[in-house]
């Protein structure tokens, strides 16, 4: 598949000073992880949503993401200037290496689960990625932009399923409670800078995440208000994955994403 | 199945050079905006369109198969319906 369409002064990697430029490599690859896991985990419903028009809509979901993570993987390959490139990052690369936040390697469970990950993710990446476009950096606001009309459905979609399930039936609420209890504690790790995260905000080179929050948890308190769902006591924050210490379903999740590309090394279609 | 419990909707879609909507299929959707939603997702990956309409399918009454014949052949033979027999004047375009 082709880049997405970026003028040639976009898609020239801007000179940064090598510190910097590291740095930089290191969260353009943890928003390239993230993005290529949740994708992973959505694809996983291919063939098994619950009904054909929501399959798809998984599926859709799964590649606008994996569209936006090679676009990062492919400036994160450039930052580093190395010779790798997004394939290497995204298949050669163990689960210590990995930067994504543990919420988006969470099983799929039931689709309540689902739809609680999706949301608590889109509701993050929308305000991120609307930040992201307006940044200094214009490689990453050309990806922003691309990808933020994605994401406005996404979150138009998670958010219209919790309320539905939230404000259903007895069985689909009982789920959604269920969901919600066991996911809600990792969505603090989304919002919560690394040391790596905190320096790149304080140069002003990437969104800080406390200008995010408000935003978020009003649309939060919104969506549960109409879903008849209590705001959830702020759990402590589950962290980890953005530091490369993760759960065990990221092993997982990885063996199955990388299995070709390790068993037959260079593989191509 | 849930399939069953929710109704079916047909959906037409507008496409960027067409001036109307045309019927596409149809999908499962508890409710107008789901199915709205549902219709994007299925029928407008490729491009297709660029305006939706669903509705309901137990709102669209459609004629009789059996009653075809009585319905559209006594129009076979009215020729003189077609504004065929005049003669266009050179001077008048675009007809």
């Amino acid at each position: 598949m082709a880049t997405p369409d970026l003028s040639p002064a976009q898609l020239a990697a801007p000179t940064y000073p090598a510190e910097l430029r590291s740095q930089l490599f290191q969260y353009v690859v943890q928003l390239a992880d993230t993005s290529l896991i949740l994708a992973h985990r959505l694809s996983e419903w291919c063939g098994h949503g619950p009904v054909l028009e929501q399959d798809l809509a998984l599926s859709n979901i799964a590649l606008d993401l994996l569209g936006e993570a090679r676009s990062y993987y492919q400036y994160a390959a450039e930052l580093e200037g190395r010779g790798r490139t997004e394939d290497d990052l995204a298949y050669l690369r163990s689960a210590v290496e990995y930067r994504n936040p543990l919420l988006v390697e969470q099983p799929n469970g039931d689709f309540a689960y689902t739809i609680v990950r999706q949301f608590l993710f889109d509701n993050f990446h929308y305000q991120l990625l609307k930040e992201l476009k307006a940044g200094p950096d214009a490689r990453l606001a050309a990806i922003a932009e691309k990808s933020l009309k994605e994401a406005a459905y996404h979150l138009k979609w998670s958010s219209e399923w919790l309320i539905r399930l939230g404000d259903g039936t007895p069985e689909s609420r009982r789920r959604l409670d269920k969901a919600i209890a066991a996911l809600w504690r990792f969505a603090g790790e989304l919002t919560t800078p690394t040391p790596g995260e905190s320096h790149l905000q304080e140069l002003g080179l990437v969104p800080d995440y406390a200008a995010l929050l408000p935003a978020m948890q009003a649309h939060v308190a919104h969506v549960l208000a109409e879903a008849t769902v209590p705001l959830p006591t702020a759990p402590v924050a589950q962290l980890g994955g953005k530091t490369g210490r993760h759960s065990e379903h990221l092993g997982y999740l990885l063996a199955e994403l990388q299995y070709l590309q390790r068993t037959y090394p260079g593989l191509t279609w | 199945m849930i399939q069953q419990e929710w109704p079916l909707w047909e959906v037409f879609i507008r496409s960027k050079q067409g001036l109307d909507h045309k019927h596409v299929g149809s999908l499962h959707a508890a409710d107008a905006a789901m199915a709205m939603q549902n219709a994007r997702d299925v029928y407008t990956r490729r491009l297709e369109g660029v305006s939706i309409w669903v509705v309901e399918s137990r709102h669209i009454h459609a004629s009789n198969p059996d009653e075809a014949a009585e319905f559209f052949e006594p129009a076979a033979d009215k020729v003189y319906r077609h504004p065929t027999f005049y003669d266009v004047p050179d001077s008048i375009k675009h007809m």
